[in-house]
Parts: C-alpha cells; structure tokens; sequence
C-alpha cells in the first residue's frame, strides 16, 4: 500500500486540533458497505484517506487526517450511509497557510 | 435572557468577512461566528485574489493586507505526457500601483481581515461551530444555534457563509445535497523556498508573480483542472476534477497530485521546494443551474454556500465577496427604511446579483458544466492531439511539411471523426457563448 504511505507523509505536515473519541464523521450501518456497496468510492475518494476496506470486506473509518471537504458525503449519497458532522468549534483540521 | 443582533453571519471566509465588515461599518450590531480556531483555518484557496472587490469594500487594502506577489504573467498550460502546449501573456504594464491581482496565502488574508471586522465593530468569535438554524413558528429563520453551552443566539437576519459544503441550509431544508457531478474535489500543497529560487526560475523581481493553469493528461481524462502558482517564498500547485469522476475513476486525489508534481514539464519548477501543508477542498461548479434558492424569510445565502463560482474563468473569491458585500447592503438598506427581513423585502438581495457579473457571468456559461461533463475529450484527447501536433511541427526531419498536415490533420480525424470535430468545435461554442 504505497499510496497509504505517501498520503501520511502529507498529512504529517497539518496542524489537527484532535477531538480525542469524538469522531465527526460516521458509517451509519456498516452492513450497507459490506453488502449493497460493491465500488465503495469513498475508500479512493477521500482525499486523507481516511476510509479503508477491511478484511471483512466492509469499510473502516478513521477522522484523524479528515480534512473536512465533504466529498465522502457527497459520493455516499445515493446510499446515505456517511453522518457528516462538522467537528466541535476549534477541533479538526486547522490550517496554517490554507 | 437570549442575545440578539442586527445580524449574525456565519463563517469567516472571503462572502462572510465581506458581508460582516459591510455591516459593521454601516454602523449594525453584528455577530459573525467561525468554527475555525482562527479565522481563515477551515478556509482554503488556490489561491488568487481579485483586488476590484476587496477594494470596493476596503478601498485602502493595499496599505497593510497580506498579499503574496501581484501578477504580471498569467499562462496556460495543455499537457501531453511529457509536454505543455500552451499560451503566455506577461506584461509590464501588470506593474502598477494598484494591481489587479494578486496571488495570497488565504490564512494570512482572513486573520488580516478578522482584525479589520473587529476594529469595525463587528464581533467575530471563533471556535463555535453553529449547529442549526433556529425557526418560529411561522418557520421564519430568528437564530441559530451553537455548539457552545447556552449556545442560542438571535437577529434579525442570518447571512450564512458557511462554505461549499452549506451544511445548515441543507439541515434546514433550504437545499438539497450537490450532486457529484456539481462539485470538484481539489487538493493541494503549500512547497516553502528560497524567493530567489522562484525569481530565477519564473524570471521575476521583487513582488512579481507568474500564475500557470493547467489541463490534459494530469487529470487521467476526468473532468478538471490543475494550477501552479507564485507566492512570495513559497509555491502552491494543485489538482482537482469532478467528484463524478472521481468517483468512476480508479485514481486518487493524491495519486493525482504526485503525478503532476512528477511531470517532466513542471518538476524542474518545483524542484527543492519543502512541502508545508497538504489541503483539501470542494468547488462548487454546477454554475447558473445549480444555484440554490437565495433567501427567505430571516435568511440569505452568499459565497460557495450559494454555488458562485466562474468555473471557466477560475473566479471564486470575487463571486464571494461581491455576494457578501450585496447581503449586507440589503439589510442596511432595510433597516434603514423600518422594513422587516422578510423574504419580499430580500429579493433585493436577488436583484442585486442578477443585476451584477455575478449572475450575468453564470448565465453566460449556464451550458459549460453539462458539456464539460459529457464531452472529457476536451480534458483528454484534444490536450493529446495538440502536443502531438506540435511535436510533430518542431520535429524538423527533412518531411515536407504537407505531408506533416496531413499526417496531423488524420490524427485528429481518427481519434474524433470528422462529424466529432464539427460537433466539439459547436459545443465549445456553446458552452463560451
């Protein structure tokens, strides 16, 4: 997985004010990446590569890098499986230079 | 006991600091509220900046703001696999004391112009992310809500600014989801290096700077655009195509990215220069027909919230601060006269966009997005056939040159047909028309 480690190394340079257990994105029924999503997009979409197939054939999220563009949201909609949440006030992504 | 104000505008970007700097000379009572730990921290931008709208609203800008470098030379780039084909214009006389654009660095803007609203009277607070907007029972909009304790806040009106992603107009039902044929993903670094660097290689001096806009093979035949741009010590260079395609495609963002900063043509211009930041963002490039509904009754949306964005002209943050500034001049206007911010009395604000290049640039290229979005030989093959044309022409090999148009001109065919080349060369014009 080449492309994970040059997209840590990018990510490694941003600012991220991290809401420790507070997540503001989620999959809202992991049944439906498993079962009725067959290209799951946002594994490829996401520009911090925060979505990841897992070994049981579903997705898994992690909101650590997200850089809060919103495109997993606007490609999941046909499904409506992401709950798309800014985080709290002062949390996320908070760029130096943007 | 709630709080109340004149207004509250939501979001510290280009429309919302434009729309709140607007009210709070006029002398309102303003509240203007950012989720970012400092203005400008959820903001992202290429970024240029088109200094006719700044200075209408803050005439004397050029005296302190940030910029980064104005713009004598602006180039366009067609890349094939190994080269550019493309046109340049640079002119000395882009060396005026009042230039028209500038290149910048959009967290240094906002704090910049976070000082200037809060010198005006405005009061800005960061940190807050609003939840939801807040209805009576009429369902006009009163308030909003916060994610702070208490966080209930009113006014008279609520200016949202709130970004590409429009998050509280969808929550309160006043759009719907963009589609993702509708919206780009865009990423892009921030590389710190030496100015010197950066002078010799764009041959510049002092505050001079080159902007490049890029299309063709980078983006693997989707829909979209690329750019690399001068800052003061620092370049930024970017990707972004439709989110549609990238969702079809088997190409990440920053797969994209690294093959762009690799290309033969632009590597030797980035070469030693230290990435910094890695951003990511959506543009809105539905154009004329995905622009949402404007405004109700207690509410108006400006900026990337309401779609605005001249995808054939690379213009956002002007779109978003004429979008603010005509927000805020139709609550002075209303409150001067005693009326109520009822829906009625905003479709000035609608009035004053249509009346303006707003949406007169909109309608222009109402057409370009669909066309663009059927017809990717324009992002693919065209870029193609025009660097292998040129390649072909320079390539002096002792082949007479009718034999080198004819040679080329069958290129053309074969890839398009003669009936595809007539039918391109009319949706172009359809689509710039």
């Amino acid at each position: 997985m080449s492309h994970m480690i040059k997209i840590e190394e990018k990510l490694y340079q941003n600012r991220y004010i991290v809401d420790e257990s507070r997540p503001h994105i989620h999959i809202k029924d992991a049944a439906v990446c498993k079962d009725s999503c067959s290209s799951q997009p946002c594994t490829f979409c996401c520009p911090a590569a925060c979505y990841s197939k897992n070994e049981e054939g579903g997705v898994t999220l992690a909101t650590d890098g997200c850089l809060e563009c919103g495109t997993c949201r606007v490609i999941c909609q046909d499904k409506g499986n992401v709950a798309w949440d800014y985080p709290r006030g002062g949390y996320g992504i908070s760029y130096k230079f943007g | 006991m709630v709080e109340k104000f004149d207004a509250i505008v939501i979001g510290a970007g280009p429309s919302g600091n434009a729309a709140t700097y607007t009210l709070a000379k006029a002398g309102l009572n303003v509240l203007q509220l950012e989720r970012g730990e400092y203005p400008g921290a959820k903001n992202v931008q290429g970024g240029i900046m088109y200094a006719a709208e700044l200075e209408r609203i803050i005439p004397d800008f050029r005296e302190d703001c940030p910029t980064e470098r104005h713009i004598i030379e602006q180039r366009i780039w067609l890349l094939g696999d190994d080269s550019y084909i493309g046109t340049n214009y640079r002119s000395d006389a882009f060396n005026t004391d009042k230039p028209n654009r500038y290149t910048i660095i959009r967290a240094n803007i906002d704090k910049w112009w976070g000082e200037k609203i809060r010198e005006a009277g405005a009061l800005q607070i960061c940190e807050t992310t609003v939840t939801e907007l807040i209805r009576n029972e009429s369902g006009r909009v009163i308030g909003v809500r916060t994610d702070r304790v208490g966080g209930e806040i009113h006014a008279d009106v609520v200016i949202m600014a709130d970004g590409v992603n429009a998050l509280l107009a969808k929550r309160g039902g006043l759009q719907k989801e963009v589609a993702p044929e509708n919206v780009a993903l865009a990423v892009k670094e921030i590389m710190f290096i030496d100015p010197a660097m950066i002078e010799q290689r764009f041959g510049l001096k002092d505050e001079e700077g080159v902007v490049i806009e890029i299309m063709g093979k980078v983006t693997k035949g989707m829909v979209g655009t690329a750019f690399l741009y001068t800052n003061k010590e620092s370049l930024t260079i970017g990707i972004g195509c439709l989110i549609s395609d990238f969702k079809s495609g088997d190409c990440t963002p920053y797969k994209m990215l690294e093959d762009l900063k690799k290309h033969p043509v632009i590597a030797p211009l980035i070469e030693g220069a230290e990435m910094k930041e890695y951003a990511a963002h959506m543009i809105p490039e539905g154009g004329y027909k995905a622009v949402p509904q404007l405004f109700g009754d207690g509410w108006m949306v400006v900026g990337d919230a309401a779609h605005f964005n001249n995808a054939a002209h690379r213009e956002g943050s002007n779109l978003a601060m004429a979008s603010g500034r005509m927000a805020a001049e139709t609550v002075i206007e209303m409150k001067k006269a005693g009326k109520a911010m009822s829906a009625a009395n905003l479709a000035t604000y609608k009035a004053k966009l249509d009346d303006s290049f707003i949406m007169k640039d909109l309608k222009k290229y109402r057409n370009l997005p669909g066309i663009m979005h059927e017809n990717k030989q324009f992002f693919g093959a065209y870029p193609d056939l025009l660097n292998a044309a040129a390649h072909n022409l320079f390539t002096v090999d002792s082949v007479d040159k009718k034999t080198k148009e004819n040679e080329i001109m069958k290129s053309f065919v074969k890839k398009r047909s003669p009936f595809g080349l007539v039918g391109d060369a009319f949706k172009l014009m359809r689509a710039f028309r």
